[in-house]
């Protein structure tokens, strides 16, 4: 890991300096037809490097980072999976980059038949009855669940359910999700052993109730004990059960949403089926649903007629709650969804849930050994657990933050920080089926030393990171002190008020 | 330890209560919230005339590690918000109980404000789920 930061791109630049073998070709007219008012009249901030200084600055840029593909990356709740090559190798092959979604579906049965059997596996390994491929991501596939939710109650003209139950330990997309949706956020509290705590569900549920928001395992890293029971609370208050996919990697191939209960389910496609993770995008969001959803799924769905594949729209599902997304959502990255699951067949689905479950116990197990504290003792951990470092925090001084700088320095990427917030100084650790014993032992080691750091030399652990690229950021300075612009130019409006 | 004025009123979430001369009272977050928070970033307060329910959310406090709502301990009307917190959300964390109050309140009926926790009260409760 080189011991320096990179400068920006600006900072190259050099008047009349350009890589002219990658300029485009200069229309003959440029422009003609565009209003005088609409054209520039200077020319764009742009900076003018060579097309080597371009190549080695992002290279450069590039070797700064943490990624899945250098470091083990345990962030809880993210499920930072390996993403297998062949998935980019097959969803890149020309066939599939080159087709137009204008393009006739008699000329992309291909792709429509790939699209179908995403649909029927998603459904299959779920227990959902429909599946639209449609929002572009996990919050977007969170919309889309709680608009069919709203438009169901609508349909039946059952206009007073506008009421969301949301636990305490939901991830905050919940309640603004249902916020977004128009609905009132009804929170409860889960209990000292980390299930929702039924009795005040019970006091909760009621002529108003569209439907509870659950996650499960939940994000406190155990599953849902009394789901079934939670399940029929809520149905018999008239209300429909969200499933909210963050934490599917636990279960997949071993209990289904479905058989739960779920009418309703998105699954983060870049968690749990391996598509690429992180930059803002692109994502996917596929939703799932139950029987009395089917006619709400968003469009458009691909449907089967005999050997035929079509696009199902309008026409198809008149009550659909409409269109997310321009054409089919993210296609290049459901085809990466497509190749892992058809890589991994059902029974590598139950290899996945088990040894995520099993790598996040054995590490637990271990840190424990080590003198670290789980939230829940009592409880064995989902895919991912919780440590607590309040004791720390309290007799040391050392923070959760502490730890998770530190850990930078032993070559690893911290662990989610500081959620759920039930937790107070709390590490919620995820490290997935796909890493190995020796890297798993190479991390607790890290955990290890850094606690007897703790114990022993505090001061140490207060000023990491010591060997990244920049040292310990004053992050309250840069919430409050935007300052986004490198060199703001004369008409640029805001960003560095 | 985090500091527990004697004189204000408490709710389990974490809120004080000041009785002022004039019959209205004040509002903001106790020490132990700014200490759980951390440096707050963002805060955002309720704009006078506001009517509020006991319970219903009536101002936003922003940290680096979380967003919170913070939840009126009595009904009535806000009769001012302090906008200094627009500019400098520290003062919660340098002067929880003075400079960072967050709202004053014309309350609906001011003997609620007995019913709320007093000091010793709020105490057992900030102990009994630090366990």
């Amino acid at each position: 890991m080189p011991h320096r930061s990179e400068q920006v791109v600006f900072e190259f630049s050099r008047p009349g300096r350009g890589a002219t073998a990658q300029w485009p070709v200069a229309p003959e007219q440029p422009a003609a037809d565009l209003p005088a008012s609409l054209r520039r009249s200077e020319p764009p901030l742009l900076p003018e490097i060579s097309e080597l200084e371009a190549v080695r600055h992002f290279t450069r840029l590039s070797q700064l980072n943490f990624s899945i593909d250098t470091q083990f990356y345990p962030l809880g709740s993210c499920t930072m999976k390996y993403n297998p090559k062949a998935c980019n190798q097959y969803a890149m092959l020309p066939e599939f980059l080159g087709r137009h979604p204008l393009a006739p579906e008699s000329s992309g049965q291909g792709v429509l038949a790939c699209l179908y059997e995403l649909q029927e596996m998603l459904k299959d390994v779920t227990g959902m009855r429909g599946v639209s491929l449609t929002p572009m991501a996990g919050a977007h596939g969170e919309f889309a669940g709680v608009a069919m939710i709203r438009a169901y109650h609508r349909a039946r003209g059952d206009l007073a359910r506008n009421e969301i139950i949301v636990p305490d330990a939901a991830h905050g997309t919940n309640p603004a999700t249902a916020t977004m949706c128009g609905c009132i956020v009804r929170e409860i509290p889960v209990g000292a052993d980390g299930d929702v705590d039924v009795e005040a569900l019970r006091a909760v549920v009621g002529p108003k109730t569209a439907g509870i928001m659950l996650t499960n395992p939940s994000t406190l890293g155990v599953f849902e004990r009394r789901i079934l029971e939670v399940a029929k609370i809520v149905h018999d208050a008239g209300g429909l059960l969200y499933y909210d996919g963050a934490n599917l990697n636990a279960i997949l191939g071993k209990v289904r949403p479905g058989d739960m209960g779920f009418d309703v389910i998105h699954m983060n496609l870049h968690k749990t089926f391996s598509t690429p993770h992180g930059g803002g995008g692109p994502g996917a969001g596929a939703v799932g649903v139950s029987e009395r959803l089917l006619p709400f799924l968003p469009i458009p769905v691909v449907g089967r007629d005999d050997d035929r594949y079509r696009w199902l729209a309008e026409a198809d599902l008149p009550q659909s709650i409409g269109r997310l997304s321009a054409f089919m959502g993210n296609t290049g990255v459901l085809l990466r969804a497509y190749v892992y699951m058809r890589m991994l067949g059902r029974e590598g689905m139950s290899r996945v849930g088990e040894y995520a479950t099993l790598n996040a116990n054995y590490v637990l197990a271990r840190l424990r050994q080590a003198g670290f504290d789980a939230a829940y003792p009592e409880r064995r951990a989902s895919h991912e657990f919780i440590v607590t470092l309040k004791r720390q925090a309290r007799e040391l001084n050392v923070t959760a933050m502490d730890f998770a700088k530190r850990l930078l320095d032993y070559g690893f990427h911290a662990p989610t920080t500081y959620f759920p917030l039930l937790v107070p100084e709390c590490l919620l650790i995820e490290p997935t089926e796909t890493e190995s014993r020796e890297t798993l032992d190479g991390f607790i080691a890290a955990m290890a030393a850094i606690l007897v750091e703790a114990e022993t030399d505090a001061a140490r652990l207060k000023a990491a990171p010591y060997t990244m690229p920049v040292r310990r950021l004053d992050d309250v300075r840069a919430a409050k002190q935007l300052d986004l612009a490198w060199k703001p130019a004369a008409t640029a409006v805001g960003g560095t008020a | 330890m985090s500091d527990i004025p004697a004189d204000l009123r408490y709710t389990a979430s974490h809120e004080w209560v000041r009785s002022l001369a004039d019959g209205s009272v004040e509002i903001g977050i106790t020490d132990h919230a700014q200490q759980a928070l951390g440096d707050l970033v963002f805060v955002e307060v309720p704009e006078a005339g506001r009517e509020l329910q006991a319970g219903d959310a009536c101002a936003v406090v922003e940290s680096v590690k979380a967003a919170s709502d913070v939840y009126s301990p009595l009904a009535g009307t806000v009769v001012d918000g302090n906008a200094e917190l627009g500019s400098a959300p520290e003062l919660i964390n340098q002067d929880p109980y003075g400079k960072g109050w967050m709202l004053r309140l014309k309350p609906a009926n001011p003997a609620v404000l007995g019913t709320l926790l007093d000091a010793a009260a709020y105490q057992a409760s900030l102990a009994a789920t630090d366990a």
